[in-house]
């Protein structure tokens, strides 16, 4: 098998098994790990397809930030339950019978499509991600590229999402603060 | 070689334990869990496609997931904080006024 190969399997058995672990442990804390270990390998995953802009974006801002909310929020609600309180929805069998029929029955038309997508248009060079031309000079690098079709192209749905990171930090300062006030 | 229907069906056997996850979890914050699990997959699927046909737009709008990922979370974990502190619970089935 040849390494690229390898490491993506890898890295997808990380991705799986986090994802596992996140929806079958008993405690929040438990799923919160088993998250991280989900996110890290799906950072991996996103080197490996050469979005290396990404990838560092994932640690930073869902293995940092995300994460540390998660914690946190794990540390004020979660108090001890007893072993034998079912953690489950009662609507649980149901649900995995869907998730089967949707993973077996919609998955399969999806990852056909997908084959025979790649087998119509190959890959394309991997140097295209990380090269912008502009105008007569070209940048290198996956980040400076990113950054140019971000700013020129989505400049508008970029503020768009300054906007909404202020709404949300708003709406989480006075959601929180209510709760503050309870505690006087 | 890796190719695109791999990172495809990666992302939907990530995205299909993500909806189980919020069908079957009565935790609030494991049902939360659930869904970044759900957008992580729809990132991965993006930056597929963005590796696929050598442009950039896919990784870009991958990051625009991120942010509204971010925001997601922290309103949402506004939102559990809230139901703890009047219900001393961050159980759905604690949260069923609603219902007719």
């Amino acid at each position: 098998m040849e390494p690229g190969l390898f490491f993506f399997w890898l890295f997808s058995a990380v991705v799986v098994v986090g994802a596992v672990g996140v929806v079958v442990m008993r405690q929040p804390i438990h799923s919160a790990l088993f998250l991280l270990l989900s996110f890290l390998g799906v950072a991996c995953l996103y080197v490996q397809a050469r979005a290396e802009l990404v990838a560092a974006v994932q640690v930073l801002v869902y293995a940092g930030g995300v994460m540390v909310l998660f914690l946190y929020t794990i540390m004020l609600v979660n108090v001890k339950r007893q072993r034998t309180e079912r953690y489950l929805h009662r609507q649980a069998v149901p649900a995995l019978g869907f998730g089967f029929l949707f993973l077996v029955v919609v998955g399969g038309v999806v990852v056909n499509e997908a084959r025979a997508l790649a087998g119509k248009a190959p890959a394309a060079d991997p140097a295209a991600l990380a090269t912008t031309v502009l105008g007569s000079e070209t940048v290198l690098g996956n980040t400076q590229a990113v950054g140019w079709v971000l700013y020129r192209d989505y400049l508008l749905p970029f503020e768009i999402a300054s906007l909404f990171l202020l709404v949300a930090m708003i709406g989480a300062v006075v959601l929180g603060k209510r709760t503050m006030e309870r505690f006087d | 070689m890796i190719t695109l229907a791999h990172f495809v069906g990666l992302s939907f056997v990530v995205f299909t334990i993500g909806v189980v996850g919020v069908l079957v979890r009565r935790n609030l914050l494991t049902v939360l869990m659930s869904i970044e699990l759900m957008l992580n997959a729809v990132n991965i699927n993006l930056v597929a496609f963005s590796r696929q046909l050598g442009d950039l737009t896919g990784q870009v709008f991958s990051v625009f997931v991120i942010i509204v990922a971010a925001g997601e979370a922290a309103i949402g974990l506004a939102i559990v904080l809230s139901l703890y502190r009047l219900k001393s619970s961050a159980n759905l089935e604690d949260a069923a006024e609603m219902r007719g």
